[in-house]
């Protein structure tokens, strides 16, 4: 069964002549024209037939698999003031993404089949790009009683967590991960030890002692990503840690799948670019959580999705309404946005320094996320559907409030030059997006 | 009392582009200095008959209080009186705030009126960042969460300056629950920056991990303190103590450990404390009362510092206050 869902609409034909094709999971890095009839990559070489299509020049320009989220919050249902499936799936198509996946903790929670059912007829009418669901562990993400599994996956959930919570009982965990196996879908957390990080602000560490915050220390997520590995192993089952942050949990990680563990991990753009050092600015678009961290945790996280430990980035797209962002630090809710900005933030801050090489942060952003949620990857190869992304890797363009496709601006860039800009984006055969 | 004296003749005026008083960490220590020094000026002044100067006569002084304050309060209303501005002093209790209203709209309120400065005291940290972006006054912070209190700080330097004539090359022990305190975090960026050693000490659970990188050092054993010069006695927070949080097992065990009691000073060792007092708990009745105890001369020296910090953050004059001022206040 499909796990992803888009609305229904013509297809496009195109050629792109003379770009950088650089598909990283197949070895492919060469100047390419490519033909896509209909939605479908037709061909790939060198002088290809226009065919009467649009011909799109691609010169001096990178097209590569277009990229995939496995970690977005869409607020719907609930809070359609801050995104709709409509404004974040077009958010997701300018930040060259063709598919997403949305996490369930909305109000309601995405806890049974007749609310999971409501957004993927939701998606079918309007979503821009793909999207697939991803159904709470617990019903309310409560963390007491499991959810009918079994019937939220034949209803198409494309896998289980309780974002936006800790699994905290350690037996429902176990649980998750033994009833996991019914539903055949791949059981995500977000690791976090409750009576440790308790009213934390940000990272504890020599910033929060000197900005006077309750710290939210590294050892609150690593214990919950040793407990939760040790279930993983235990179970004999695959466990993904969501938006991992901090130098012991990459530790914890690269043990486990040293052990043969099936252990995966993502990370998201803020925490491979900026530390803690940025909350003292007291910008409400600097809070997340997990929180930022330290330097020593920042080179631990690139080091790791170089390796290939972790396996995926992942934006955690968490859009705010602005009045909610607009207080006091210590109030602001937790989470920024991020769809729109990923590859260029990370294009700036680690590919052009020469920290992370172009094509593993680009494999990183599309094979490795759908690899743990078992989705077929985005592949340039004739027969493929077309699911492309064309990057202007020279062009500059600053992040301003009024430049965003999502219903919200809560973005730790605001106001940032950044390098590299997706020119267009191509999802499940449509263009989705130019610019 | 030895006279305070300038340390240099030649402190620069404030530079134009520091507009608000939110953190220690904002401050040089030119401007500290120049502060302590407009302080010192001030200090003739309201030692006269006639207390009140000329100097910001026109200008309005709006005081917004989120938390509870006797002292912080009423010496910013005293100070922006002394310099004969308008001053309005609203309490969250009783305004648009219990109706709901968020910190933002009561700011844009405030600022319709356009103020000279805004004056805040809150809860939460961030809240002055916050006033600052969205209103067109110099925002001073009177305290935000477990964040800063720079006034605070000034005023304890001042003190400490007026003692005992410097501050450089001193040596400051702060005793208490550092985790909660934000006078903590502003006297140490103070003390360090002027060039004194701080002394950290308290009990293991209530010293922010980390803290070390502003430049003191911590003890969790009380005789730690009595080396220091200046003993800084902190509040134990009771009302931030989170439920069941165990920071300590109680307050008798803290008081056995850390209260500073008159065996735990020598003479001559200055104490200061930042009010209120739990007499008993922190701080010994004999040690609070004894005369090298520096507390009331830290809430008179709150007013001279407070008037220094609103006079510097609405002039660009010189350093310290003209003689053609005193002269007009002597007319």
């Amino acid at each position: 069964m499909t796990l992803l869902h888009a609305k229904d609409a013509a297809r496009d034909s195109l050629v792109i002549r003379g770009a950088r094709v650089l598909d990283p999971a197949r070895g492919v890095d060469a100047l390419l024209d490519v033909r896509v009839d209909e939605g479908v990559i037709a061909q790939l070489g060198a002088d290809v037939q226009a065919n009467g299509h649009r011909v799109v020049d691609g010169t001096g320009l990178v097209l590569t698999p277009a990229f995939v989220d496995p970690h977005v919050h869409l607020r719907t249902p609930g809070r359609e003031d801050e995104e709709t499936i409509a404004s974040g799936t077009q958010a997701a198509a300018a930040g060259g993404f063709c598919a997403i996946l949305a996490m369930p903790n909305t109000e309601p929670v995405v806890d049974s089949a007749a609310v999971l059912g409501a957004l993927i007829d939701r998606a079918q009418a309007e979503a821009e790009v793909s999207v697939g669901f991803l159904a709470a562990i617990s019903k309310g993400s409560e963390g007491g009683e499991l959810t009918e599994m079994g019937e939220l996956a034949a209803a198409g959930a494309a896998g289980f967590t309780d974002d936006g919570r800790p699994v905290v009982a350690a037996s429902l965990m176990r649980r998750a991960l033994q009833y996991g196996a019914v539903a055949g879908r791949t059981i995500a957390v977000h690791c976090e030890e409750p009576s440790l990080s308790r009213s934390g602000q940000m990272h504890e560490g020599a910033v929060s002692a000197e900005l006077g915050f309750a710290g939210y220390p590294s050892v609150a997520e690593s214990v919950m990503v040793i407990r939760d590995v040790a279930l993983a192993a235990y179970e004999e089952r695959p466990v993904h840690l969501l938006h991992v942050s901090a130098r012991e949990s990459v530790e914890a990680v690269r043990r486990a799948q040293a052990d043969g563990v099936a252990t995966t991990a993502e990370v998201t753009p803020h925490h491979l670019v900026l530390t803690d050092d940025a909350l003292r600015s007291l910008d409400p678009n600097v809070k997340m959580n997990p929180p930022l961290r330290s330097t020593a945790d920042r080179q631990a996280l690139i080091e790791a999705l170089r390796d290939g430990t972790i396996s995926a980035i992942a934006t955690d797209h968490a859009p705010h309404a602005r009045h909610e962002k607009e207080v006091p630090f210590e109030e602001a809710p937790f989470g920024v946005t991020g769809l729109e900005t990923a590859f260029s933030a990370l294009y700036t801050h680690l590919v052009e320094p020469g920290i992370v090489p172009l094509a593993t942060l680009l494999e990183r952003m599309s094979a490795g996320p759908c690899r743990i949620y078992g989705l077929e990857a985005p592949r340039i190869e004739p027969g493929a559907e077309a699911n492309l992304v064309l990057l202007d890797t020279e062009a500059t363009w600053r992040v301003t409030e009024d430049g965003f496709r999502s219903r919200s601006a809560n973005s730790w860039l605001l106001g940032q030059e950044l390098r590299a800009k997706v020119r267009m984006t191509v999802a499940a055969g449509r263009i989705v997006y130019e610019g | 009392m030895p006279e305070i004296s300038v340390v240099r003749d030649d402190l620069p005026p404030r530079q134009a582009e520091r507009r608000h008083l939110i953190s220690i960490a904002d401050l040089t220590r030119d401007d500290v200095e120049r502060l302590l020094a407009t302080a010192r000026n001030f200090e003739n002044a309201v030692d006269r008959e006639v207390k009140k100067l000329p100097t910001l006569r026109g200008r309005t002084v709006v005081n917004v209080f989120y938390e509870s304050s006797t002292r912080t309060s009423s010496s910013f209303e005293l100070a922006a009186k002394r310099l004969s501005a308008d001053v309005m002093s609203l309490k969250a209790t009783g305004s648009a705030v219990d109706k709901g209203e968020s910190l933002k709209d009561t700011a844009l309120t405030l600022d319709a009126y356009g103020p000279d400065v805004i004056v805040i005291r809150h809860p939460h940290i961030g809240a002055p960042q916050l006033v600052a972006r969205v209103t067109g006054a110099h925002v001073v912070n009177a305290g935000d969460g477990k964040h800063q209190h720079p006034t605070q700080a000034l005023l304890d330097l001042y003190t400490i300056k007026q003692e005992l004539g410097r501050i450089e090359g001193l040596h400051v022990a702060i005793v208490g629950d550092v985790l909660h305190s934000r006078v903590a975090r502003s006297n140490i960026q103070a003390l360090v920056l002027c060039g004194a050693s701080v002394t950290l000490v308290g009990p293991p659970t209530l010293m922010p991990r980390g803290i070390e990188a502003m430049g003191c050092t911590v003890s969790t054993d009380i005789d730690a303190i009595r080396e220091a010069d200046v003993v800084y006695v902190l509040r134990m927070q009771r009302e931030r103590m989170l439920e069941g949080a165990n920071y300590v097992p109680s307050l008798r065990e803290y008081t056995a450990r850390w209260g500073v009691t008159p065996e735990r000073v020598r003479p001559g060792q200055k104490i200061m404390h930042p009010g209120p007092m739990n007499r008993g708990v922190e701080i010994d009745p004999r040690v609070a009362d004894a005369s090298d105890a520096l507390i009331e001369t830290q809430v008179r020296a709150g007013l001279v510092t407070r008037m220094a910090v609103l006079y510097d953050l609405l002039t660009h004059g010189p350093a310290a206050v003209p003689a053609e001022l005193e002269l007009e206040v002597a007319s």
